[in-house]
């Protein structure tokens, strides 16, 4: 009997954040005209896009147990050094050789290295012991020198309208960006209920020390998920570059904060093991709903974060007293 | 003068203890002896107010007592001396000793010198010749023991419970502490000692009382009785569950372990687990038994790869050497383990049935190699949920929400699933109702009849010789005893797992 009302319960707390959500739209749908119209709809979820790609990414770590401060910093170094590549190429006179780059190859470039600074994070992480928020802090400060680095400070702008395109364009009527963090959300819906490697990720966040007598190898499936989350905060920094027609060299900043709220709001568990994509996507666009209607509403900037931090420790606060029963 | 009447204690559907008497008296050493499992370290967390809940009355100085807490028993004056020490490290002696009723000066700041001057007098009665200001870290096991009873010492217990105090410490630190009793019975307090090693208890003790199966067997005079006679009351005559008779042989050697030895990560020069050597054949069930700290877990968690830097020796699967670096390595061998603790080490509690059956075997249910065949997935796991007569309302249920039983039968299945060539299973009725229990007997010997080599390790005589062809004894980090089930009895196995010096 018990275990039958719990699978109730469970289902009910599977709805729970769009519960919440719809609520929040009807909410905002009364007291504004502007809210419920399809061009703010597709506004909210264009401004959203960004926050759903990092916070997918964000979602596979802390499914593990872990955790990734590092998003923000390296979606600004992939985002200029895609609109670096993209300009200006490499350039090796010594070889006497010049590479170009087309928008694809900028992409996989960036692709590339967000993977590759993700890779590290889990590296240090599975083999130093460095706790996650301790090496993912570490490669929040690296990522942001070496962008600095990079841009020397200031913006690269003028990427073309091709570039542009990915984070301006739309199309059969819906923004290029929210097609692409739909595709990276699919991606990760599949890996978390359909692959092996979703499996380990819910099985190491469950029980480390069952995973590993179970012969999974941690390490492993560590490094590919910081790594995935590294990518997936490139394909983030492809779309604010393109969005802004150029690089910032403070892109992203406490853009890891988002992502976070986003992975809470959406019932994913920070000690691991227990949470849903799904969730992340109804959590971030719950952020993005806020943001806007209490532009909407006229409410101040200032207030529209103590709203946001507020929301934020609802939505753990109901998470706790669930837990309880 | 501390009397215990009659105290039953239960746990959901489990008599730990039937109506236990005690009687313990001051200026004596009172020796509790019993099996593991007999129910000691339940009496004593009922004394020292950790079970709050039980039947009968504890009359402490002719008054009766009922502890809320800990905290009300250590204000009582009992003080309780854990096998598992509890210092914080990272403070020093006189911060642990003073922990929770700091001095400190008419500012509220605290008053270290007076402190430090207090745990100076105390650290002299225990003969520890070191600064109040060495943090604990920096101790020896028996050192720390030593400041455990300075607290017991500083709170001014007039009990002081001893859970095995001598297992982890040298010989000259057990002179030091025996000096100590000495002068704790001198000053007429109640010491309270728990141990398995009778030539300690012959040496010190002066009144003993026996527990087996929650229920006290004996007590008296300690020069009133003998070794054997105390060992004979302490294993008693239990029901045994269907000894098993058979006197088969098996000549297919699968696995053989050589000369595996176990260094202790405290410390490096003892051994856990010395110079182990045993062969275990195709469609054997080896029972090991011993006393708890005999090095049993340890042993078969080595060769499960689980200490692969700590340990040295050969172990051979099949006629051929294999190196047994990390668990994934011994499970390709062929080489898998139901651990001791379920709840740590064996299931994810917060997912279900199904994935915990299956996170050994998701490559075999793999389509193209990338995406998991759902559906043979759930075939899968219903086919061991029939076969292993798992109790759950879904496949969906989350595995927390299962009985003790049915989430051994869990961990079981997830090895099943995945053909051992070798099942190592420790523990694996402990907290298990008598039906699971029969159940998992069952389980174990049809496994071994498909030629699949088990070893069994158990606290519990009974259930070795309920299944096991051939018995191993541990003390000590060693092998001291091989022999076929029907040479072994209750009497022998003890006096091997019993350390005698």
């Amino acid at each position: 009997m018990t275990a039958i009302s719990t699978n109730y319960k469970q289902r009910i707390k599977s709805l729970q954040s769009l519960i919440a959500l719809v609520l929040l739209c009807a909410v905002l749908s009364i007291m504004t005209d502007t809210f419920f119209t399809a061009d703010n709809g597709l506004n909210v979820l264009r401004q959203t896009a960004v926050n759903i790609c990092i916070a997918t990414g964000m979602t596979l770590v802390v499914l593990t147990g872990g955790i990734d401060l590092s998003v923000g910093s390296v979606l600004a170094l992939c985002g200029a050094v895609a609109a670096g590549l993209l300009k200006n190429g490499i350039a090796l006179p010594s070889a006497d050789t010049y590479i170009g780059f087309t928008i694809l190859g900028v992409i996989l470039a960036a692709l590339v290295i967000g993977g590759v600074l993700g890779w590290l994070n889990g590296f240090f992480i599975t083999k130093f012991k460095v706790p996650p928020f301790v090496a993912t802090l570490a490669m929040l400060t690296v990522a942001r020198g070496l962008t600095m680095l990079y841009t020397e400070g200031q913006p690269l702008s003028n990427l073309g309208p091709g570039f542009a395109f990915i984070g301006a364009g739309s199309f059969l009527g819906i923004p290029v960006p929210v097609w692409i963090a739909l595709l990276v959300v699919l991606v990760a819906v599949v890996i978390t209920r359909q692959t092996r490697l979703g499996r380990y990720i819910y099985a190491i966040g469950g029980n480390e020390t069952a995973a590993r007598f179970s012969g999974i190898n941690i390490s492993k499936v560590k490094m590919i998920v910081y790594a995935l989350a590294g990518m997936m905060a490139a394909v983030g920094g492809i779309i604010v570059t393109s969005r802004l027609n150029s690089a910032q060299p403070n892109a992203g900043a406490s853009y890891e904060l988002d992502a976070i709220a986003a992975v809470v709001i959406g019932g994913t568990s920070l000690s691991g093991g227990r949470g849903t994509v799904w969730g992340t996507v109804m959590g971030a666009i719950i952020i993005g709903v806020l943001n806007n209607g209490l532009v909407l509403l006229n409410v101040s900037p200032f207030w529209q974060q103590v709203v946001k931090g507020g929301v934020i420790l609802l939505a753990v606060i109901i998470d706790k007293l669930d837990k309880k029963d | 003068m501390l009397i215990a009447k009659n105290i039953t204690k239960r746990f959901a559907g489990v008599t730990a203890l039937n109506n236990v008497n005690l009687e313990l008296y001051p200026g004596k050493v009172n020796a509790i002896v019993g099996e593991n499992g007999a129910g000691k370290s339940t009496l004593m967390k009922i004394l020292s107010g950790v079970h709050t809940q039980y039947e009968g009355a504890i009359i402490f100085n002719g008054e009766q007592v009922n502890f809320k807490s800990t905290k009300e028993a250590e204000k009582a004056g009992i003080a309780i001396i854990h096998q598992e020490l509890n210092l914080v490290p990272h403070l020093s002696i006189a911060e642990n000793i003073f922990l929770g009723r700091e001095l400190t000066n008419a500012m509220g700041i605290l008053d270290t010198a007076a402190m430090n001057a207090q745990t100076r007098e105390l650290l002299k009665k225990v003969n520890l010749g070191m600064s109040p200001n060495t943090p604990v870290a920096k101790l020896k096991v028996g050192q720390q023991q030593l400041v455990e009873i300075a607290k017991a010492l500083h709170a001014n217990a007039e009990v002081i419970i001893m859970d095995e105090p001598t297992s982890a410490i040298t010989d000259k630190e057990v002179d030091n502490l025996f000096t100590i009793i000495d002068e704790l019975k001198a000053q007429g307090k109640i010491v309270v000692y728990i141990s398995h090693k009778l030539k300690e208890l012959f040496l010190k003790a002066d009144h003993y009382t026996v527990l087996r199966d929650g229920a006290t067997i004996a007590s008296g005079e300690m020069k009133h009785i003998s070794q054997n006679d105390l060992v004979e009351k302490m294993a008693g005559r239990k029901i045994i569950i269907e000894k098993n008779i058979s006197q088969q042989v098996f000549s297919d050697p699968l696995l053989q372990v050589k000369g595996l030895r176990l260094r202790n990560a405290e410390n490096s020069d003892s051994f856990l687990v010395k110079d182990a050597s045993l062969t275990l054949h195709k469609g054997e069930i080896l029972g090991l038994y011993g006393l708890m700290g005999a090095g049993r877990t340890e042993l078969i968690e080595t060769i499960f790869g689980l200490h692969p830097k700590s340990s040295d020796g050969e172990i051979w699967i099949d006629g051929s050497a294999r190196k047994m670096t990390s668990p994934a390595r011994a499970i390709s061998a062929g080489v898998m383990l139901v651990p001791e603790d379920r709840k740590l080490q064996g299931l994810c509690l917060g997912l279900g049935v199904r994935p915990n059956i299956t996170v050994t075997v998701l490559k075999q249910l793999e389509q193209n190699g990338l995406f998991l065949n759902g559906k043979k997935e759930k075939t899968l796991t219903a086919e061991y949920i029939r076969q292993l007569n798992i109790k759950t309302a879904s496949q969906e249920t989350l595995s927390k929400n299962l009985s003790g039983g049915n989430q051994q039968k869990i961990v079981i299945a997830k090895w099943l699933a995945k053909k051992p060539k070798v099942l190592l299973l420790d523990e694996p009725t402990r907290g298990i109702d008598v039906g699971a229990k029969s159940e998992i007997y069952k389980l174990i010997k049809e496994l071994a009849a498909t030629g699949v080599g088990v070893i069994v390790v158990s606290s519990e005589i009974p259930e070795i010789l309920a299944i096991a062809n051939r018995v191993l004894v541990m003390c000590e980090g060693e092998i001291t005893a091989d022999m076929p089930v029907h040479h072994a009895n209750e009497a022998r196995m003890l006096s091997h797992a019993i350390h005698k010096n």
